[in-house]
């Protein structure tokens, strides 16, 4: 754990990942989420409690429900925000990332939320400039929200995590989905175990407190949850897996695998999803599938992110 | 006492601990140098016309080279000049540095070589150019070896890259062995490092970043080693990083192939979890490794296995290193705190005899590079490093000479400094 690291929720600054974040900031969080979704349910799904605050979100990298979730967060708590999209870096159109943050800074907005390409990117803003950073996706390093979404619809549809038994399936090498809910659901007690084609399972994956399930079926008799990951197409191009073909018959998760494990098994997507691919539809669109419920659930995560790291803030400023 | 560059007919030394293992020279007293010379050693009468430096709790030994350095020029003068190098090299103790072909254009013709030397006249640190493997450093086809030799060229090399094939280091083994040259491999296999800006190990996969295998090294190194023993021609192993480098290194030896090595002052002493930050400053080719590695590095340094400690030092501009870690360029300073740095950590704790460290830092690398031997004794030329061994200092990247400021070293307290250096008449005193 950094020696930065927050020991209790009012020193969260930023949110730059699960990595060294205390079990109670992030159970904290959840809880907060679960205020949160009633307040979605409400007829008018507002609060006032970021009134005032402006928040920027810079996507350097596409997305689509990410931006719109937080977008969405943002609103649900009545901040003010603005948005920036630009494909690719920064360094690309002759500005510095560095350069291009700073001047929005400048605009004197109190939050970045920021994704890009390159993993440590919010780390190395947090450094640099004084608006707090939520990181919305680094690059293959952590995707937080992300993380903690999956986690609060975990504890939701299962009613705990400690001694949930959690199966991460596809391209663990190369995502951030991954190591965000490798290192939130180890820290808050379940057991983690990853599966996937030996050229996407990183070395020394154990180190993460983790074990390597050797085939899907082993795995899926294991597990209570399977957290099924999207297989990044351009992987193909980089030899890292043979074919579609060759994938899909090892690790894509059929309605086949789930009837021979013979248990009820939670299954989630952090999507967007190629059906036929890592998933076949029938399990994507099937009884235990809640993979909508994710995406609802993280409006209500991203309310609790910024509400604690910009509300307290607030608060203060008041008193 | 003059501080800075001068240059003085006579200079006395005095009350320095001499210290010269070479020559068996170990104690306090002064040393006269009279044109250039050194023309006595031992307590000497005051004297009227001459510099004196007073020594008084400074340690005064034979003068270090740095056979490992990037000058940046010509072509990237913004990082660094060959006057802000030699500035470095003179404040971090250096009297004689061997600076990396890639620049651009890269040193493959005697205009180059020329024009590099040019630079440093009149400067107390002696610049030696490294040559091309290949011209351009396009690992086509070898550059013009004879030709540079010729200019005085010893040591050719692709650094900041491996020479390309098999093919091309067998042949420029084979022709440069003819003139006694050396080749320098920057050991890497692109096809296993591409894309790596760290380790690969524990700590990249936590961190997300791509990693860099200790084998990408090792096989380049396993190669070279069987083409040297094949062709009977020299190799040198720059910036030896891995536990498994030295294992490989260490057999060759054993069977009497010529190969040599030598380590930097930052894989001895950093790891890779230091990547943690996301701090550019960090970021190196080959990459900081884990502790066991850095281990495996001393134990090979003090074994002789490694040869000689090189700084491969590296600047970078602020804007060029303040980006996204994936974006930045590998590399970082090491002329400044180098000698710092081996003091505080190796031979300020016993693990290094003070010995050793003259002969890895001076002794070795000139060695291998063809240059004549530096000695304190009556009849040399004055090649001089004034070294205040207990004096405590932090390094601050904003006080150094270099024209960059990419250390990892910022804000380490350090012990053990040099003060000054003296070549012929010339000399710079901090």
């Amino acid at each position: 754990m950094p020696d930065s690291a927050p020991r209790d929720s009012r020193e969260l600054r930023h949110m730059l990942g699960l990595d060294g974040l205390a079990p109670a900031i992030m159970t904290e969080i959840l809880d907060t989420a679960g205020t949160f979704l009633e307040v979605l349910d409400r007829p008018i799904p507002k609060v006032p409690s970021l009134r005032g605050v402006t928040v920027a979100n810079l996507f350097f990298e596409n997305s689509t429900r990410t931006r719109l979730s937080f977008e969405l967060a943002e609103k649900r708590l009545s901040a003010d925000t603005v948005s920036f999209s630009a494909a690719g870096s920064s360094v690309s159109k002759g500005e510095t990332l560095l350069d291009t943050v700073r001047n929005i800074e400048a605009m004197k907005v109190d939050a970045v939320v920021i994704r890009h390409g390159a993993s440590g990117v919010p780390h190395f803003l947090s450094q640099r400039i004084d608006a707090a950073v939520i990181n919305a996706g680094d690059g293959t390093h952590e995707h937080p929200t992300q993380g903690l979404l999956d986690i609060f619809t975990l504890r939701k549809e299962c009613g705990r995590i400690e001694g949930l038994k959690v199966l991460i399936l596809g391209d663990i090498a190369h995502s951030r989905v991954a190591r965000s809910n490798i290192f939130g659901l180890t820290a808050l007690g379940a057991e983690v175990k990853v599966c996937g084609p030996a050229t996407l399972i990183p070395r020394n994956v154990e180190s993460l407190g983790v074990e390597v399930a050797s085939d899907l079926d082993e795995g899926l008799k294991w597990c209570d949850a399977v957290n099924v990951l999207r297989l990044q197409l351009e992987r193909m191009n980089q030899g890292l897996i043979p074919s579609l073909r060759d994938y899909q018959r090892q690790f894509g998760l059929t309605r086949e695998h789930l009837e021979r494990a013979d248990r009820e098994i939670v299954v989630l997507h952090p999507g967007p999803m190629n059906r036929g691919v890592e998933i076949d539809s029938d399990v994507a669109d099937g009884p235990f599938s809640v993979i909508l419920e994710q995406v609802t659930h993280g409006v209500a995560v991203r309310m609790a992110v910024l509400f604690m790291i910009l509300g307290h803030e607030r608060e203060e400023g008041r008193g | 006492m003059k501080v800075g560059l001068g240059e003085a007919d006579r200079i006395v030394v005095r009350g320095a601990r001499v210290f010269d293992p070479q020559v068996g020279l170990d104690r306090v007293t002064d040393i006269l140098i009279e044109d250039g010379v050194i023309s006595s050693i031992g307590d000497l009468s005051p004297s009227q016309q001459a510099q004196v430096i007073s020594g008084k709790g400074w340690l005064v030994v034979p003068g270090l080279y740095d056979m490992h350095v990037h000058l940046r020029e010509p072509g990237q003068e913004h990082k660094e000049t060959v006057r802000t190098g030699c500035a470095a090299a003179m404040a971090g103790g250096f009297t004689g540095v061997a600076c990396m072909p890639n620049t651009d254009p890269p040193i493959d013709s005697p205009g180059v070589v020329r024009f590099i030397r040019e630079q440093a006249t009149g400067l107390p640190v002696e610049v030696y150019p490294v040559g091309c493997v290949t011209k351009g450093r396009a690992g086509k086809t070898l550059a013009d070896m004879a030709e540079l030799a010729v200019e005085g060229v010893t040591a050719f090399s692709d650094d900041g890259a491996p020479v390309a094939t098999a093919g091309l280091m067998r042949r420029a083994l084979e022709y440069a062995a003819k003139s006694g040259a050396v080749i320098v491999e920057h050991a890497e296999e692109p096809s296993l490092t591409s894309g790596g800006v760290m380790h690969e190990s524990a700590a990249s996969t936590r961190f997300g970043l791509p990693g860099w295998p200790a084998v990408g090294e090792e096989i380049c190194i396993a190669r070279d080693i069987a083409l040297a023993e094949y062709t009977g021609g020299r190799l040198h192993i720059a910036h030896v990083s891995t536990a498994g480098s030295v294992a490989l290194i260490r057999e060759a030896k054993r069977r009497g192939i010529a190969v040599t090595a030598e380590v930097t002052p930052h894989h001895l002493t950093l790891t890779c979890e230091l990547l943690s930050t996301y701090d550019s400053d960090y970021k190196v080719n080959p990459p900081l490794r884990e502790s066991r590695d850095s281990e495996a590095l001393l134990e090979g340094l003090l074994d002789g296995t490694i040869d000689a400690i090189a700084t491969d030092h590296a600047p970078h501009a602020r804007d060029e290193k303040e980006v996204e870690l994936i974006s930045a360029p590998f590399g970082m300073l090491g002329l400044e705190t180098a000698l710092g740095v081996i003091l505080t950590k190796f031979v300020q704790t016993n693990r290094l005899p003070l010995e050793r460290l003259i002969d890895a830092m001076t002794v070795q690398p000139r060695r291998i590079m063809g240059l004549p031997p530096v000695r304190i004794e009556p009849g040399a030329r004055a090649n001089l490093t004034l070294i205040a061994p207990n004096e405590d200092w932090v390094v601050d990247r904003s006080q150094q000479s270099s024209k960059s400021i990419n250390t990892p070293f910022h804000g380490w307290e350090l012990r053990g400094r040099a003060k000054g250096v003296i070549l012929g008449q010339q000399y710079y005193l901090a």
